[in-house]
């Protein structure tokens, strides 16, 4: 770990409509987001020179994405210099970090990079359940669908979900730190007081303490409020050469450094600290590659997938000791609005919508340019983070305004 | 008693000692012939000498419950919530860990550290581990 020869702009951001059941198709939603963003950017479709996606074409779960490099690439009619789509990355924003990697090398001048989902509308009305691995048979004395992979070794017990594999390593840090439900709670109160200001947010309603710790247990200890809201939406940025500054329609972000280590072993129960995450690798190597630290970063965008993920983000990332995470979002003053690190302020994945790690970088972005709106802080922020993923999965971005 | 719903691992020769050990009553883990390290999940190539020659071999069946969460969501159909999966530390070698079903004690009892042994439940051709309380 140490510095970084990377050199990239994040030069316009967009997003399709988002609700938690659009029912319109996949790539439909994409070209709403691909075409806001390049327009944000102030550039001509014919400018674009490559693409990038997480997790690319599959559909498997049902909703989890549809649309792949190839399908945007036909239907904008793409010139490509440079593209990549998949799933084995430092999480979903490995693909950004993938595209800012290209442009630093020369390879393309600007990356249209999206992330799409429909996993609101495919779930329907039997939610997360009906979409479950294994789901199709199982072995009650018959012959049904046997399970390979990883997954073989959490779904005999009925562990088919990250929220099972996330609730251990909660239950592990509540266990060693004496964290609480009431302090992890926080994490969700916070996300749905910012999703009020954000028109796009699923979740909207008002959301106290008590309403949160009233809510049912889906896993202990992780309630209903701690998993985030499956929604159908696209989100997308575009990655831009330092040199076409001149071409953009505002100044955009400087991309700082990244993260994407994974030190430990790629494993949701192996790895070595149960109470952290990939995510400690990725956060350590987001600064050794710069001079910045974390009490210069003004506001956080951080994985919510799980309430407890994104307080395992906010340790990794330096903004509280480890093992000092509950303590520091108790209450919600620390990452509130006018806190002293604004936490996910366009109400996060619990509220905004599951959106699946491009909308922290897009909410990273809006507030580095002021253009918020009625969620812009009242301080503008100069320094960003975005990060998402969790488990062994994890990439961060580190952003300044130009 | 009908048994619950269980979704099964595929058997293959790199898990079917661990997956069928239990015929024969034993919770078998991977080990290096070489350096004795236990290995899980199973590999090709043991993770501290690099050795290829391995063995499963058959643990003492006890373990400490490293962590757990006690699942409430009706994931399965014929899979009953609450329940708990644990994972659990096996007393052979630091930071060897499995996730199994922890049954024999109501999930609001459950706490870290409990000291568990393995029990086996056969569906089919597989015999998954489950732990229990050690002292019960």
């Amino acid at each position: 770990m140490g510095r970084q020869r990377i050199d990239a702009l994040v030069s316009g951001v967009g997003q399709s409509d988002v609700g938690r059941r659009l029912h319109r198709p996949p790539l439909d939603l994409t070209i709403d987001a691909c075409l806001a963003a390049i327009a944000d950017a102030g550039l001509r479709i014919e400018d674009i020179d490559g693409l990038a996606t997480y997790p690319g074409g599959i559909d498997m779960p049902p909703g989890f994405s549809g649309v792949g490099v190839s399908d945007v690439q036909e239907v904008l009619r793409l010139e490509l210099d440079w593209f990549t789509g998949g799933m084995e990355l430092p999480g979903q924003l490995g693909s950004v970090v993938n595209a800012v990697l290209a442009v630093s090398a020369g390879l393309c001048k600007h990356v249209l990079c999206f992330r799409t989902v429909t996993e609101g509308s495919a779930q329907g009305g039997g939610g997360r359940s009906a979409v479950m691995p294994g789901s199709g048979g199982g072995g009650r004395g018959g012959s049904g669908v046997r399970m390979g992979s990883f997954m073989q070794w959490s779904l005999p017990y009925g562990a088919p979900s990250a929220a099972n594999w996330i609730a251990t390593m909660a239950t592990r840090h509540f266990h060693e730190f004496g964290t609480t439900e009431a302090q992890l709670g926080a994490i969700a109160v916070n996300g749905r007081r910012n999703a009020a200001l954000n028109a796009k947010a699923v979740y909207r309603d008002p959301m106290t303490i008590d309403d949160y710790l009233a809510s049912r247990v889906i896993s202990s200890p992780l309630r209903l409020f701690d998993c985030d809201a499956p929604c159908d939406g696209s989100t997308a940025v575009i990655v831009s050469a330092p040199e076409t500054a001149v071409d953009l329609r505002t100044a955009a972000p400087r991309v700082e450094s990244v993260g994407t280590a994974i030190h430990g072993r790629p494993s949701w129960d192996q790895w070595d600290d149960l109470t952290t995450m990939a995510l400690r690798d990725a956060s350590a190597q987001l600064f050794a590659a710069s001079d910045l630290t974390p009490a210069d970063v003004d506001v956080a965008e951080l994985y919510d997938g799980f309430s407890f993920i994104a307080l395992c983000w906010l340790e990794a990332l330096g903004f509280c000791g480890r093992g000092e995470g509950g303590a520091f979002i108790e209450g919600g003053a620390n990452i509130a609005r006018e806190g002293v690190l604004p936490l996910n302020t366009h109400g996060g994945q619990l509220s905004g919508g599951r959106l699946h790690g491009y909308g922290f970088l897009h909410e990273a972005c809006i507030q580095l340019w002021g253009e918020g709106g009625d969620r812009q802080l009242p301080t503008q922020p100069e320094v960003a983070v975005a990060g998402a993923g969790g488990g062994p999965l994890a990439a961060s971005l580190l952003l300044t305004r130009s | 008693m009908s048994q619950p719903f269980r979704v099964l691992p595929r058997l293959d020769d790199s898990n079917r000692h661990y997956w069928t050990g239990g015929e024969h009553g034993e919770l078998r883990i991977l080990r290096c012939d070489a350096c004795r390290t236990w290995i899980h999940p199973p590999a090709p190539i043991c993770p501290s000498c690099r050795g290829r020659a391995l063995t499963p071999e058959p643990t003492s069946g006890l373990g400490e419950l490293h962590t757990f969460t006690v699942n409430h969501q009706p994931w399965y159909p014929g899979l009953e919530p609450p329940y708990t999966i644990g994972v659990v530390a096996l007393p052979e070698q630091e930071g060897l860990r499995i996730t199994a079903g922890i049954i024999g004690i109501e999930p609001g009892d459950v706490r870290i550290g409990l000291a568990v042994r393995v029990v086996f439940e056969q569906y089919d051709d597989v015999w998954l581990p489950f732990f229990e309380p050690a002292d019960g």
